[in-house]
């Protein structure tokens, strides 16, 4: 690496924020800063990386899908991007509540990556490099600079950190190991020394894939087909949901058996997960097989998803069976797989390890707490998925750029969004694993469903100035529909009358004993908004445009009033503790009441609000009275 | 933690003994319609509508059953100790009376009060001086500190085990649900309802067993933790059948937890005391009476007050110097009994060995400083037990021995959360007769999970996505 004072090029152009690597948390930060009118440059490895999507051709998933719409009502790409070019999709745990619907987008990773490079390269204020960047330069304690690999400099204000799985990377399968990021992909081996000069800590994770394989050489008779949604539902707010309407492709789904699961008992010690070459531990929700045949012995077999990389491809991906074995194991195991008994691996399966960080560093606006505009985002904060990583990507950019306009930050909490319990859970507990979003993770996901992102972040993304005015006014006459529907449902009453009772008996609904509310209706599980239109006779004529949203809106409140009531009750609650907040300069040992452990704790984390205090392990109750009482915020 | 005073508490705040008068305080937006609900004055007016900063004279009723003739204080909030309205009850004392009221309340709305919590509020409305807030938060501290203290170590051990089994099975089954939302492809949870109805209706009436255990006042042991220490045949057990003669009263007889160890529950003069009855301390090879010997020593680190036996008629010896250890950091009485026979051991005697069983203590002055009341007494002949009793009130009204209200008030919070517990069950099984999707239903067992938790102090934190992952095999 080139030392500074050996008279390197400076670039003179400076510039005001660099956002180093473009996965899927670079790119939203990146795109947020420049549309915010700042000078923005995003270095990667490679310009053909990005937005790669180097493990599964999924976006979405339980909890997954609503990062994506969460992140598109904010104003960010991804849910675009992929709505543009998906080839499956499908609405999870539709039978269930609609908190826990969920989209889930098989992606033509090729295309993903063209269209999201090419929305890159058409925004105004951003510039792309490819560059290693090898040295984050400060002067007392706040960000100046970036250095690159060829020593050249780059001035800049605000440094965002995206480096997903590259900082010191190594692949590993059996005993081969390579020290290359994903795909083969050049690794970044500098960088992590230059932070640690900078008293960052940095954690060691390791994460896994599974083998691509050759289509020709997969038997599908064996295999039964999955089909996507005959109504395909886009991702973001903004597509008109006509244009989602493809023809799909189609995912396969077959089984390991015994005979695979003897195959990987007899060759575990040659893993380099049990043979002690892997130190990390792996994510427990996304177990490679040898994990799962080895933890749940009992089970007899583990399903397995063959899913196309592309359309323009003939790779697929063989969903759950990662692992790290050695290829011959690889190729034995898999071939014991109904259909795959003459697959040919065009890519192996292998374990990744790489550098990141321990995100209690960080404030919950991403920026690191004794570092002046450093922010960083996705993997590097210790988290996995594409969503995930665009989710903090676009509130490392937002943040970036608000610090910049000297405003204050923008921290959705808990209650907001799912985007807030990911970077909460992030910046105050500990983590000895990549993080994964879980439904069960949000207490309030009554609150936080899929179909209302927009109603609960579309405001916030017009305010910071990512969402236009006419999106912003469409999504307001929508709210007032919703609400002026609800009202009415709640304020019409019908009678005994035949006609009412020939609609029930049509729908199985019991009879009427005497008047009731259309709302009173709409609650019976087999009745809604939409079969009462008959026995609703001043229904007004709903937009085009909005009347589905609006509909589904309407009969998702009034079915599920109580519970949701009851959620935003909690949350009144829980809003309390979280605005108060806490002053920077407090000083723990000084308040005596509380015991020695909260005060370690509370030292170490440094809570920003007496909220968020109250999560960390260590901090009990009492002391959070106790915090209340010192910080006398009575009257 | 608990909300920031959405909500009405209520709380004994009187000495839980049986004095003369018990005062039970609420406050909150719902005292004054709390206090309706359970009270019944002469005229027909109600409470909520009477002038602030005014008593009035009514009995406190359950449905149709008079509980008590009361006085009742109304003071409308902000010109009130918490600065919230306040409403406070003038029972007749006695621990059942002034018990049966909070729960009452609780009952009608109202919160078990956290230790400390009617001082926070009142500071936190601005009614105490800021100055007395580091006063305020070690009294907080220390009482929640007593109170977890009491609350786990007075909850018995296989109560807590009931509550953990139930707890588990909890979350076991939120976790499977849980983990088939986030892994639908893998996992199916298609038809669990009536299963888990069956289990649901199986832990409510598990639970509701348990609330009755409470009624019983078999959760908790209540009252001062005495326990009754000496050498074998130093007269122990004659100084409790003393204590518990027919003009005592005994209030309940709870069974050991040991057979060695007997357990009584007696008032004296107004003052509860749970006492112990434990095996003489010696040094034995017996096995069984080892066993016996080493209860003792934990019943004694664990007691408020120690009954410390000596048989004066026989000298002193190297047991009785372990007991002195036993003691040493403790609020104890020292008994000389068999004061009917010829003395070996004199007042003096005691103080000097004392003293040299610890060479800390041993100093020229040490000996003015011997605080630890000595009685003389004849258990056989029932002598001195009067002298006991007036030591026994002046130690407690000199407030050197500090008297456990937190356990009467924790008794009443577990209730409360085991109550919170059961109705969160009963969601469960409501939305499942609804048939609501089963996503609604891990809400309301996260819910019960969580109430059950604050009995054995207990967080929820990462244990639903732990007991995802350790039992469920999740996908990709």
């Amino acid at each position: 690496m080139k030392d500074l004072a050996n008279s390197v090029w400076i670039n003179e152009d400076g510039y005001d924020v660099v956002v180093i690597g473009a996965g899927h948390a670079g790119c939203e930060a990146a795109l947020a800063a420049s549309r915010l009118g700042f000078r923005t440059i995003v270095f990667t490895v490679s310009v053909d990386s990005i937005a790669l999507m180097p493990c599964n051709p999924n976006i979405g998933g339980s909890s997954k899908g609503h990062l994506v719409r969460e992140v598109d009502a904010l104003g960010g790409e991804m849910g675009k991007v992929i709505d543009r070019t998906f080839i499956q999709s499908k609405m999870l745990n539709k039978s269930k509540g609609p908190a826990v619907h969920s989209l889930r987008a098989q992606a033509d990773k090729a295309n993903y990556s063209r269209t999201m490079r090419m929305v890159l390269e058409s925004q105004e204020n951003l510039e792309i490099k490819q560059m290693e960047v090898t040295r984050i330069l400060t002067e007392e304690g706040k960000v100046t600079g970036v250095q690159t690999f060829s020593g050249t400099v780059y001035p800049c204000r605000i440094v965002i950190l995206c480096t997903g799985t590259y900082l010191r990377a190594r692949c590993i399968y059996g005993e081969v190991s390579s020290n290359t990021g994903p795909n083969g992909l050049q690794a970044a081996n500098y960088l992590t020394d230059s932070l640690r000069e900078m008293g960052i800590e940095m954690y060691r994770f390791k994460t896994g894939t599974p083998a691509r394989i050759d289509r020709n050489t997969v038997d599908f008779s064996k295999m039964e087909e999955q089909f996507g949604d005959d109504r395909v539902v886009p991702f973001s707010f903004t597509t008109d949901p006509e244009e989602v309407q493809i023809d799909q492709a189609s995912c396969w789904l077959t089984y390991t058996n015994q005979k695979t699961h003897d195959i990987i008992r007899k060759n575990l010690d040659r893993s380099p997960l049990f043979s002690g070459m892997i130190e990390g531990t792996g994510p427990r929700y996304c177990p490679s097989i040898e994990d799962k045949v080895v933890k749940f012995a009992d089970k007899e077999r583990h399903q397995v998803f063959i899913e196309p990389e592309g359309l323009e491809t003939n790779e697929m991906y063989i969903g759950g069976m990662s692992s790290s074995l050695p290829e011959d194991v690889q190729y034995a195991m898999y071939r014991t797989v109904p259909g795959l008994e003459n697959v040919k691996i065009v890519r192996n399966a292998y374990a990744i390890e790489y550098d990141c960080i321990d995100a209690r560093q960080l404030k919950p606006s991403l920026e690191f707490r004794n570092i002046e505009g450093l922010f960083s985002g996705g993997q590097f904060n210790g988290s996995s998925g594409y969503e995930e990583a665009a989710a903090q990507g676009l509130m490392a950019g937002i943040n970036a750029a608000r610090k910049l306009q000297g405003k204050d930050a923008v921290v959705l909490d808990r209650s907001e969004a799912y985007i807030g319990v990911l970077i909460d859970d992030l910046v105050t507990k500990e983590s000895h694993e990549p993080y994964r979003m879980m439904t069960s993770r949000a207490e309030y996901r009554l609150l936080l469903r899929q179909d209302n992102a927009d109603q609960r972040l579309t405001k916030i993304g017009y305010e910071i100035g990512l969402i236009p005015e006419e999106r912003y006014q469409k999504l307001l006459r929508k709210e007032e529909w919703i609400e002026s529907e609800i009202e009415r449902m709640k304020r019409t009453n019908v009678g005994t009358s035949k006609r009412v009772q020939d609609l029930l008996e049509r729908y199985g609904s019991t009879q009427l004993a005497s008047g009731t509310s259309l709302a009173e209706l709409i609650r019976r599980p087999e009745l809604s908004y939409r079969s009462l239109k008959e026995i609703d006779e001043k229904r007004p004529e709903i937009p085009e445009e909005l009347k589905e949203d609006v509909i589904d809106q309407v009969d998702i409140f009034i079915k599920y009033e109580g519970y949701i009531s009851r959620q935003k009750r909690q949350v009144e609650q829980f809003r309390k503790l979280e605005s108060k907040k806490i002053p920077g300069d407090i000083d723990y040992d000084s308040i005596k009441s509380l015991r020695i452990e909260a005060v370690q704790k509370l030292k170490e984390y440094r809570p920003v609000s007496v909220g968020q205090a109250s999560r960390i392990s260590g901090v009990s109750p009492a002391d959070i009275s106790v915090l209340l009482l010192y910080m006398g915020n009575g009257r | 933690m608990k909300g920031l005073y959405n909500d009405t508490i209520a709380a004994i705040s009187t000495a839980m003994s049986d004095a003369g008068i018990g005062i039970v305080r609420m406050s909150g937006p719902k005292a004054y319609s709390i206090a309706d609900k359970i009270y019944r004055g002469k005229k027909e007016k109600l409470l909520s509508e009477q002038k602030t900063h005014t008593i009035h004279y009514g009995y406190v009723v359950d449905g149709e059953c008079v509980v008590d003739e009361v006085l009742v204080m109304l003071m409308r909030g902000p010109h009130s100790y918490t600065g919230e309205d306040t409403v406070e009850i003038n029972c007749h004392g006695g621990v059942y009376v002034v018990k049966r009221i909070l729960e009452l309340l609780v009952d009608r709305g109202a919160r078990p009060a956290e230790p400390g919590e009617f001082t926070k509020r009142a500071f936190l409305n601005g009614k105490i001086d800021l100055s007395q807030a580091e006063a305020v938060g070690d009294l907080i501290s220390s009482k929640n500190q007593y109170a977890l203290q009491s609350s786990v170590s007075q909850l018995k051990g296989n109560i807590r085990n009931k509550i953990s089994e139930i707890r588990n099975e909890i979350i076991y089954h939120t976790a499977f649900i849980e983990s088939a939302l986030d892994d639908p492809e893998h996992i199916s949870v298609d038809g669990y309802g009536d299963k888990l109805w069956k289990t649901v209706e199986n832990l409510m009436s598990q639970i509701k067993r348990l609330i009755d255990t409470y009624d019983n006042g078999r959760i908790i042991k209540e009252g001062i933790r005495t326990v009754i220490l000496g050498k074998p045949n130093v007269g122990k057990s004659s100084l409790l059948n003393a204590l518990l003669g027919e003009d005592r009263a005994i209030v309940t007889e709870i069974a050991g937890t040991t057979r060695d160890i007997l357990e009584e529950h007696i008032n004296l003069r107004g003052i509860s005391l749970n006492i112990m009855d434990t095996a003489g301390i010696r040094d034995t090879e017996d096995l069984v009476e080892k066993i016996g010997v080493d209860r003792a020593k934990i019943y004694a680190d664990q007691a408020d007050l120690i009954l410390y036996v000596i048989d004066v008629s026989k000298p002193l010896d190297e047991n009785d110097r372990e007991i002195f250890q036993l003691i040493t950091h403790k609020k104890a009485i020292i008994l000389l009994n068999k004061t009917d026979l010829d003395a070996a051991v004199t007042e003096e005697d005691v103080k000097r060995f004392y003293f040299a069983s610890d060479p800390s203590k041993n100093n020229s002055k040490a000996m003015d400083k011997f605080t630890i009341p000595l009685v003389l007494m004849s258990a056989k002949e029932k002598m001195g037990i009067d002298v006991l009793e007036e030591t026994l009130k002046d130690l407690f009204f000199e407030g050197n021995l500090s008297f456990n209200d937190e356990i009467y008030i924790t008794n009443v919070r577990h209730k409360a959360a085991l109550q919170d517990a059961c109705s969160a069950l009963a969601r469960v099984k409501e939305s499942i007769e609804s048939d609501m999707p089963e996503d609604f239903y891990s809400i309301d067992l996260l819910d019960a999970y969580e109430a059950l938790g604050s009995i054995t102090g207990e967080k929820t934190g990462e244990d639903l996505v732990n007991e995802i992952f350790s039992k469920f095999c999740m996908g990709k």
